[in-house]
């Protein structure tokens, strides 16, 4: 057991917080008033934190799990919103580089990592499936050297900007979610439209939309795997995505933590800094306690996955102890500012918005204690 | 980082299990219901090298690393938390103190034996009016000639009713405070004045003897000072930050119990038509209980691992002892909710599992002092 990190992830570690730091944080208020972070998405591509597990070959940083979650870490405490675009990118960009074929790589990864294309997305829920997923109503029918997608996707994370989109329809509805398929959409292609753009409480920052596909022509080469891969291919981009949003969350609750105990040693009432309240301090070690403890499994879980093992039931457990931690942080961050943690004076108010849907994106906290419960039961 | 256990740490652990799976778990509510002294329990596990685990293996101890003393621990504590603590104290809070600051007569007079498990130790720091704030004892230690003469009364002690050695901790110089509190190394059978008194009834943790000691002009020999003088609090201190890695991995694993119980049962019991394992809620409790206690370990695994790497781990510790200690709570909690009825009856052991769990919130550092040393210690890394 070694819970040091190596030294390349502590380089990368150290990139990312000094980008965060200086550049990205100051920035954190204007994406909040809903302006997307079109400069420093290209900006993070420029650092390599846009493709951290694809191949060196494509441009990308050719690192693990373990390296990307400590890059999003970094980035979500300064700009939660940023953080998920990237998230949804580097997803999307390493299901491409795990399944996909030499000609879709040469096309997307390239454009990708190197910023060309600002964004990619991941298309799988609909307006009725969301846990259910396998429940999905769009359907692709094979059309000679084409496919035909019909159906809309709904709270698609970049949806409007991304240069490339992976979507799951259904190419045997027969077969439920073993007739789901994947494919590499562009936007460009006829028959794809942007719907609504959603007003979100937090997370303000980043693009979240439904799109329609009306007899949407994709040539037969922009299936990811084979017929019928899509559920597998999005169940796997979910075991790591769910690692990568226990780390968002995670960022979030660092900054919220940091702040509230800044402000803790500055603000005094009844004579002295509220830090020396017992009170106040049992919050502070709560938060600090509950941080770690849901950072070590966001880390177990990336390194495990990095080492090649199962990590359905650990990545669950990252993301629903992460992500509620980090909700219960936020909380309290909020109650330590007292009246001033309820303006926008201070930031704890955006992390408490921009947490909230770390709970609900990326496989609910029910969804994930279902997923852990059955490993459980399965192992008794 | 790498979570995956060395070959040797999996080897201690193997060992574990399987001793606690043959010889712990189907006593362990014989040993809770008589109140009775594991005593041949204690005896298979010193022979192990089970009381010893990171003590050098020059001085009679096992020679392993303080992660494999906490998988060892947590699955010790799994078949019988009673066993649990008393190896807990044997290992945190005599074998480690007396290592890191015995003199080299005083670890082969003493450390060797007790390492070995041929004699028992106990740790006397807690007084029936100086529990968190240490420092107000009032057992006094009184320079004679060459030797100290001991008086006061210590309470809580773990292992006080069989222990042949106690670390006792006294104040030599009341005027200097906490600096003027000393350590000694006291032959609790042969040092006249040196006796047991009340036997406490306890929630939990039946099978370990909690008792006060009592010392009426106890004479020890100087030589059995340890340390320097005035150097108890600091001792008393540095035992306890390693003692929480013991407490917390005795957590983990009435938690793992509590849950694999809860686990079995929900799986074997129908309601509706169906195991109650196929209901959401069941579901839902397990799941939760799951990740607390995998959140727990690596918190505790963490905090042993500095301790292996010879860093800083008082933060580590208070939050791996806090957080394991409430997880084990609320973990043998929801067992006793997922069993109904049968969960507050003796047979199915999960109510043990929750009167055991409770005492790790309390002994070695409440969750309060656990809080305070946290709190302090982000205090001070975040504004400098």
């Amino acid at each position: 057991m070694d819970f040091q990190l190596d030294e390349l992830e502590l380089e990368l570690q150290r990139t990312a917080r000094d980008y965060a730091r200086k550049t990205l944080a100051p920035r954190a208020r204007h994406h909040d008033d809903g302006h997307y972070p079109t400069e420093s998405v290209a900006e993070l591509a420029a650092l390599g934190f846009m493709g951290i597990k694809v191949p060196e070959r494509y441009g990308g940083a050719g690192m693990g799990t373990l390296a990307n979650i400590l890059a999003l870490h970094e980035i979500a405490a300064a700009c939660a919103s940023t953080a998920v675009t990237m998230a949804v990118t580097n997803m999307v960009a390493e299901m491409i580089a795990v399944f996909g074929t030499e000609a879709q790589h040469e096309r997307y990864l390239p454009a990708i990592t190197s910023g060309k294309m600002i964004a990619a997305s991941f298309a799988l829920s609909e307006d009725g499936a969301g846990s259910d997923a396998a429940s999905l109503r769009t359907t692709a029918r094979r059309d000679g050297d084409h496919y035909v997608i019909d159906g809309s996707k709904m709270w698609i994370t970049s949806g409007d900007v991304a240069g490339v989109l992976l979507v799951m329809a259904k190419t045997a509805p027969e077969l439920g979610a073993r007739g789901i398929s994947a494919f590499l959409v562009e936007p460009q292609w006829p028959g794809f439209s942007v719907g609504r753009h959603e007003e979100k409480m937090g997370l303000r920052g980043s693009s979240t939309v439904s799109l329609g596909f009306d007899g949407l022509r994709v040539p037969a080469a922009a299936l990811l795997g084979n017929e019928g891969d899509g559920f597998k291919i999005a169940m796997t981009a979910l075991d790591g995505g769910r690692c990568g949003i226990a780390a968002q969350s995670l960022g979030i609750a660092r900054a919220a933590i940091e702040e509230a105990t800044r402000y803790a040693t500055e603000r005094r009432q009844f004579g002295k800094a509220i830090g020396e309240f017992q009170a106040v301090q049992w919050k502070l070690a709560d938060m600090a306690t509950r941080f770690d403890a849901a950072w070590l499994l966001a880390l177990r879980a990336a390194s495990e996955k990095d080492r090649g093992a199962k990590v359905t039931k650990v990545a669950a457990m990252a993301k629903v102890f992460a992500t509620e931690a980090a909700s219960w942080i936020c909380e309290e961050a909020v109650q330590i500012h007292g009246g001033y943690g309820y303006t926008r004076e201070f930031a704890a108010e955006r992390h408490l918005r921009d947490v909230r849907v770390t709970r609900i994106y990326e496989g609910t906290s029910e969804i994930q204690r279902v997923v852990i419960a059955r490993e459980v039961l399965r192992g008794a | 980082m790498d979570t995956t256990l060395t070959g040797t740490q999996r080897m201690v652990l193997d060992t574990a299990r399987e001793f606690a799976k043959k010889e712990l778990r189907p006593r362990a509510g014989d040993v809770d219901l008589s109140a009775e002294f594991p005593m041949a329990q204690f005896g298979k596990l010193a022979e192990l090298g089970f009381m010893g685990i990171a003590v050098p293996e020059q001085w009679g101890g096992a020679g392993f690393d303080v992660i494999s003393y906490a998988l060892a621990m947590e699955e010790v504590s799994a078949g019988c938390a009673s066993t649990g603590v008393i190896m807990s104290v044997m290992n945190s809070l005599v074998c480690d103190p007396l290592a890191k600051f015995g003199s080299e007569a005083q670890k082969k007079k003493y450390l060797v034996p007790l390492a070995q498990g041929r004699l028992i130790g106990c740790f006397a720091l807690s007084e029936p009016a100086s529990g968190s704030d240490a420092a107000a004892m009032l057992t006094t230690a009184r320079r004679d000639g060459d030797s100290y003469v001991l008086n006061g009364t210590k309470n809580w002690i773990t292992n006080g009713r069989e222990a042949d050695v106690a670390i006792v901790f006294a104040f030599t110089d009341q005027s200097a405070k906490h600096r003027g509190i000393s350590a000694f190394i006291v032959d609790q059978k042969t040092t006249p004045g040196a006796s047991v008194g009340k036997v406490e009834h306890k929630l939990g943790i039946k099978g370990s003897s909690t008792t006060s000691l009592i010392y009426e002009d106890a004479r020890v020999p100087a030589d059995n000072r340890l340390g320097a003088e005035g150097e108890g609090f600091k001792i008393a201190m540095a035992t306890l930050d390693g003692g929480r890695i013991g407490i917390a991995a005795q957590a983990l694993g009435i938690a793992k119990d509590a849950l694999q119980r809860a686990t079995e049962y929900a799986l074997q019991r129908k309601a509706f038509g169906k195991p109650i394992a196929e209901l959401g809620a069941i579901q839902q409790m397990l799941a939760d209980s799951a990740t607390e206690l995998d959140a727990a370990r690596l918190l505790v695994y963490r905090a042993a691992w500095l301790k292996d790497q010879k860093k800083p781990f008082g933060k580590e510790s208070a939050m791996a002892k806090l957080y394991a200690a409430e997880m084990a709570t609320r973990v043998s909690h929801r067992a006793v909710q997922v069993h109904g009825g049968y969960g507050y009856v003796h047979e199915y052991g999960v109510e043990r599992n929750y009167r055991d769990a409770r005492i790790t919130e309390i002994y070695e550092g409440t969750s309060e002092i656990q809080r305070l040393v946290i709190a302090r210690t982000l205090l001070k890394e975040i504004t400098g």
